[in-house]
């Protein structure tokens, strides 16, 4: 049942895509949802879509994988974590994850072996180096920037303001609107 | 004339123009970390003949197109005309890994064959990947993707989604006939 739903998802999915891969256009995007919702629904009745309950596994190590998964984005559908994606490829991965664990190797090495594969773009958090000082330094230079151009501007127009004291004529002139008021 | 009144203007074209890129961007098109490093080595079993592998290092001296696809996947059908009729065009071999996702249980490689059997066959040959792993080690997200590989085995080129008329004249034939020279 399970499989059935899934592989109904994928050929929506994939169809939706393949469109929007050869002729760009966005619109068949609306159509897969309603797909995937009429798909879903006709389905949900008798089966819920697990969340891949893993009874028999360590707890510790499902701890593990969720608090990794939360932190990279799913390839597929890229506004996804990997924890919550129901894509097989997501699911691939997180089987993939879950034997490293158990494999005994560190998160920094599954993350790795995810870049090395994926790229960069798996990490919900960009890492800071040279290509992406500009996206982490960017807003802090920019407001550095922006506090000196205001602070220059603020001070050359308080020396335009030159205070000159009134004169005896002007003193007398303001006294008497003052008065017609 | 305030020489400072421009400035705003200058920013804003400024900003059109990278809004105006970013909306001709697919961002479904993830930048592979695995141009111009060696291609992934594998060992698998050929797709019609089981008992039999094939390898990476079988190729080594060789330039070859390594197509992921699958059965179950809708832009693949798109594409597969065109590669037919690119294979009888001898301009690169192209090999086949039919792409199994570890959780779907329905007999993938008799769906491939079936659809190999019915659309033509373009592959020199065809590879059976259960449970996805080398095309996880290849990155591969939205099937199909195409590597061009040399003879070196570096991947050189990488197509995510169908590979389209322009595509195959404009970036594959030109640079696979620069790798065999």
């Amino acid at each position: 049942m399970r499989g059935m739903l899934q592989r109904a998802i994928r050929l929506t999915w994939h169809a939706h895509l393949a469109r929007e891969l050869t002729d760009g256009t966005a619109v068949p995007l609306k159509i897969a949802i309603v797909l995937l919702i009429a798909v879903g629904l006709s389905f949900l009745s008798g089966a819920v879509i697990a969340k891949e309950a893993q009874p028999n596994e360590d707890p510790q190590i499902e701890q593990r994988m969720k608090n990794l998964t939360e932190q990279l984005r799913c390839l597929v559908c890229q506004n996804e974590t990997l924890a919550d994606s129901h894509a097989d490829l997501a699911e691939d991965l997180r089987k993939q994850i879950r034997e490293q664990m158990k494999a005994g190797k560190t998160d920094k090495e599954i993350i790795a072996y995810l870049t090395d594969r994926y790229g960069d773009f798996v990490l919900y958090k960009p890492p800071v180096k040279t290509t992406t000082y500009l996206l982490w330094f960017g807003p802090f230079v920019l407001l550095g920037g922006g506090t000196v151009v205001l602070y220059r501007y603020l001070s050359r127009r308080r020396k335009m303001i030159q205070e000159k004291p009134l004169s005896a004529e002007e003193r007398r002139q303001a006294a008497e609107i003052l008065r017609s008021v | 004339m305030n020489k400072y009144l421009f400035i705003p203007l200058v920013l804003f074209v400024g900003l059109v123009a990278f809004l105006l890129i970013g909306l001709h961007r697919d961002p479904h098109e993830v930048p592979s970390p695995l141009i111009n490093k060696p291609a992934p080595s594998f060992q698998l079993p050929q797709l019609h003949e089981p008992t039999k592998t094939f390898s990476s290092q079988d190729m080594k001296g060789k330039v070859y197109l390594l197509n992921f696809w699958g059965s179950w996947c809708v832009a693949c059908r798109d594409e597969h005309p065109l590669l037919v009729q690119y294979a009888k065009s001898n301009v690169v071999p192209i090999y086949g890994v039919d792409y199994n996702y570890a959780n779907d249980n329905a007999d993938e490689r008799a769906a491939a064959m079936q659809f190999l059997a019915e659309l033509g066959n373009p592959y020199t040959e065809t590879i059976y990947d259960k449970g996805g792993l080398t095309s996880i080690d290849y990155g591969v997200y939205g099937a199909p993707e195409s590597f061009l590989i040399d003879k070196q085995g570096i991947i050189r080129f990488k197509q995510i989604g169908p590979i389209t008329e322009d595509v195959w004249n404009n970036k594959i034939v030109p640079l696979a006939k620069q790798l065999n020279q």
